[in-house]
């Protein structure tokens, strides 16, 4: 079996982690009832003692394949003293004091230019402590500093240092009312990088993650406090933060996004699947995660009518991690990663379901990519990830750039920037051109429905 | 004379279970003594303590399944396989059929051919080879085009059938018509035999014809070693005088599923239907007395061939499995056109958007590549579309 590693960056990226951790040590010690270390626990959590246990086999120690990065110390010093602390060792988290101000530069040049050794050191000491190491989880929101810059930089490490590992991204985009002001250069600038360097992103976008919650809240009403509370008792980390919901929902996706590759199945779906078939262009690996069921509240039915609607709910706009228009979706691919008790015919009476309307683009009409997992998330008899490599992302882009020049027009705050060594200006026009160059890929595939195509003439066989 | 089945990738390791278990238990099933030793001579070996033992070789690119398939085995407490025999790394070739074939199958290639040779060396006398792979994933695809290569070179002599899983055609894995293409493209070159099923129609037998409500992997996982056991088991040729063992595999068929009933000739919707060869293979009562002539008729076959060349029929008075008497058709002839064109046609359409293709060059496959697949496979279609004219 084969192992990951996490890399979680700044304040957002590792308060979604601190979530992961919680809820993946939860998914673990729910299916490894004996308590003994084995391949499917190995995957995320490393075991100090070698693969041997305790006298009676039972696991002593675990830690998480995991490294963690800020620029500041109050959020990781206090994951350290949480509970979760002791799955984590000093030698895997690196602080700074200073912060970086909200400002991609300071995290991306100044940061990564000083700690860019430490860094490296032990990125490769997580890597060593894999037998296969497979995938690389970058998670960092995008409009601060020290996530979309120093995050950013560690994707450049990780592509120069790991050649042959996927780099998988899980970028927090702001929403329109981000508190950060200078928000939209932040995520201007790092985006460029993530269409350069990553392997795979997958899209998630913090007003989307409210609207997720709202829904749940409305749906379960009355159920949904009694339900909580059961649940701040699984948990580790005690009582819950303003973010904890929202980045719940971040790692129940990280969990279904890797559970096929951890837990059995009779239609596996490998980590390096992902990009293999969702990706068809090097630089279209931007994926629109939507999962279903949203929460961690348990639903009590598993009908074939419940399975269906969670089929359904994949493919409307509210159970997406970041918000596009599916009506103006063509897809590229689709990948449906099932867990629980679900068989092939409930599968292709779905897809046969839903195909009508799904367009796909022309030379990939049956895009779909499927797994099936048998082990379903605790609580729930089912579960249902799709992620949609679709053009609909293009307007989300377009929205983005459209922020970012209206403050760049009056070049808002630049001096902040360009006074930190490094940075030079131009940096903000190349990641406006990569954007607009993403854009247009995306535009001329959407350009090219409808147009009748001669389809390509087939080869000619001599007789 | 016995046969060493090679299961490859995830879904060769199911479906080699599934026939395992089918042969086994047909095989112990009732007073057959002759049918049973022949049948378990072939497929099975027995340790000191008579357990018998597959004579299976196991190979995958990801633990998962293997692991799964010696503890299942292990618990049933009827046959087993040698874990010896099981070679697995731990990182699956990723749906990528260059992985498979330009990286994972040489990387491993001394590793496979000691367990092969181990294997083979177990036989009394080795018949050949049987394959199991689907032909959509990547270990199954890419590694198995490389160990069919690498039997190829070993054992020029011994017989090389690959029985391969169609994908279903809105497909588990997008790049799913590349990887085919690429693969029928190489083992049409170094096969005897390809054996098909597709996955649609193995699901149309469940759901139409078995009415099973879901239908899970398993089940049509059954129906494909039921049908691959009619094929495999003990049966009486024409010159065989009586003698089971000397079921002879390694011509050229390709199998339709099920027997030509007209529930089935429906489904398949095929009706001038143009053969190389059928072979019918009848077991259980009456099969003696059976009327065959339906494919005594010249119409069935390419204008330059006779029918008594081109059809011929095994029998077995021995019932396979519990059924009264079961009819099996193995036939070589135009039916599985429909379906590779159609693999052909999404596969080129995609090749023409040059859509994927960095995937798979980044493992050192080159345009050129794809193209002599597609000439290939192009070429198969063409060969077997003249079959019907009368040139
Ligand atoms: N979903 C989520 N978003 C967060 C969290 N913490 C901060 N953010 C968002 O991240 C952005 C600010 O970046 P932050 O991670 O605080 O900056 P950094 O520490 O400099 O990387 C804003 O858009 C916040 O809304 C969190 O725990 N979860
Ligand atoms: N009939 C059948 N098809 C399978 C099974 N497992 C996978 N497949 C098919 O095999 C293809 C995927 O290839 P797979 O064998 O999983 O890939 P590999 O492990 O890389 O060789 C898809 O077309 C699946 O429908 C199985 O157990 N039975
Ligand atoms: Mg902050
Ligand atoms: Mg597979």
């Amino acid at each position: 079996m084969t192992q990951s590693v996490i890399v979680q960056v700044g304040q957002c990226g590792n308060q979604i982690g601190c979530r992961f951790w919680d809820l993946a040590l939860r998914e673990h010690a729910h299916f490894n009832k004996k308590g003994c270390y084995d391949d499917t626990t190995g995957t995320f959590f490393h075991n100090p003692n070698g693969d041997s246990c305790g006298d009676n086999g039972r696991i002593q120690q675990l830690k998480a394949r995991a490294v963690l990065l800020d620029m500041e110390e109050g959020v990781i010093s206090e994951i350290l003293k949480g509970p979760l602390g002791e799955i984590f060792d000093s030698t895997q988290l690196l602080t700074g004091v200073s912060g970086a101000g909200n400002n991609w530069a300071v995290g991306h040049m100044t940061y990564g230019s000083s700690s860019r050794d430490k860094i490296v050191d032990q990125l490769r000491k997580a890597a060593e402590q894999c037998h296969c190491l497979q995938c690389f989880f970058l998670i960092h929101s995008m409009g601060g500093g020290t996530g979309s810059g120093l995050g950013t930089k560690v994707l450049r490490l990780l592509e120069d240092e790991f050649p042959e590992v996927c780099r998988i991204v899980i970028p927090v985009y702001p929403s329109v009312d981000d508190d950060v002001i200078v928000s939209p250069y932040n995520s201007m600038l790092a985006t460029r990088e993530l269409t350069e360097n990553a392997d795979c992103v997958l899209l998630v976008e913090n007003q989307a993650l409210v609207e997720m919650l709202k829904m749940e809240y409305a749906c379960h009403g009355g159920q949904h406090t009694k339900s909580n509370k059961v649940s701040a008792m699984d948990r580790l980390t005690g009582p819950e933060k303003p973010f904890d919901a929202m980045n719940d929902i971040v790692a129940n996706m990280l969990l279904n996004l890797t559970s096929s590759a951890r837990f059995e199945g009779s239609l596996n779906m490998d980590l390096n699947e992902i990009a293999m078939n969702l990706v068809p262009f090097p630089r279209l690996h931007y994926l629109v995660p939507s999962l279903s069921p949203v929460s961690t509240l348990p639903r009590v039915s598993n009908s074939t009518r419940k399975l269906d609607k969670l089929f359904s709910d994949v493919f409307s706009k509210r159970y997406q991690l970041i918000k596009t228009d599916p009506k103006r979706s063509l897809y590229l691919g689709c990948a449906l990663m099932l867990r629980g008790n679900v068989h092939m015919s409930d599968l292709h009476r779905n897809i046969e379901r839903l195909k009508p309307t799904v367009p796909f683009v022309s030379w990939n009409p049956d895009g779909w990519k499927t797994s099936l997992c048998s082990v379903p998330p605790v609580g729930h008899s089912q579960s249902l990830l799709a992620l949609a490599n679709t053009t609909a992302i293009k307007s989300t882009f377009m929205e983005m750039r459209e922020r970012f020049c209206k403050l760049y027009r009056k070049k808002a705050h630049l001096h902040h920037y360009l006074q930190v060594e490094g940075m030079e200006e131009s940096l903000f026009s190349e990641a406006v051109t990569s954007l607009d160059s993403l854009i247009e890929e995306y535009h001329d595939l959407d350009a090219s429905v409808g147009k009748l195509m001669p389809a390509a003439a087939r080869l000619k066989i001599a007789k | 004379m016995s046969v060493v089945t090679v299961q490859l990738g995830q879904c060769g390791n199911q479906v080699g279970l599934e026939l395992f278990d089918t042969l086994y238990n047909d095989a112990q099933a009732g007073q057959r003594k002759t049918y049973a030793t022949a049948s378990c001579g072939r497929f099975f070996h027995q340790t000191e303590h008579g357990e018998h033992v597959a004579r299976a070789v196991l190979i995958d690119m990801e633990p998962k399944v293997i692991k799964q398939n010696f503890s299942k085995t292990a618990k049933s407490g009827k046959w087993k396989y040698d874990n010896a025999s099981g070679f697995n790394q731990r990182q699956g070739t990723g749906n990528n059929w260059a992985n498979g074939f330009c990286i994972q199958g040489p990387r491993h290639r001394e590793a496979v051919e000691d367990i092969l040779r181990r294997e083979v060396e177990r036989c009394d006398r080795l018949h050949g080879f049987l394959a199991l792979m689907s032909v959509a994933g990547g270990t199954g695809s890419g590694v198995g085009t490389h160990v069919t290569q690498c039997l190829r070179d070993v054992y020029p002599k011994s017989f090389i059938v690959n029985h391969l899983i169609w994908p279903y055609r809105t497909g588990e894995v997008i790049v799913q018509n590349y990887n085919s293409v690429l693969t029928l493209g190489h083992l049409y070159q170094l096969s005897d035999g390809l054996l098909v099923h597709e996955n649609d129609t193995a699901h149309r037998i469940c759901s139409q014809l078995l009415h099973i409500k879901d239908i899970s992997i398993a089940d049509i996982n059954k129906v494909i070693a039921h049908q691959l056991g009619t094929v495999l088991q003990p049966a009486l040729t024409a010159d065989s005088n009586g003698v089971y063992s000397t079921n002879p595999l390694g011509i050229d068929w390709q199998l339709r599923p099920l027997a030509v009933s007209e529930r089935t000739r429906s489904l398949t919707g095929s009706n001038v239907n143009t053969s190389l060869a059928n072979l019918l293979i009848l077991r259980g009562k009456d099969v003696f007395s059976a009327e065959t002539g339906i494919f005594d008729d010249a119409a069935l076959y390419s204008s330059w061939l006779s029918p008594k060349d081109a059809f011929k029929i095994w029998k077995c008075p021995v019932s396979f499995n519990k059924y009264e008497k079961t009819a099996t058709l193995v036939s070589n002839s135009q039916a599985l056109i429909e379906p590779l064109d159609n693999m052909v046609r999404k596969a080129w359409s995609m090749f023409a958007a040059r859509a994927y293709i960095h995937q798979y060059t980044k493992f050192g496959i080159s345009e050129e590549d794809f193209l002599e697949s597609f000439t290939f496979t192009e070429q198969i279609i063409s060969s077997y579309s003249q079959l019907g004219c009368n040139v």
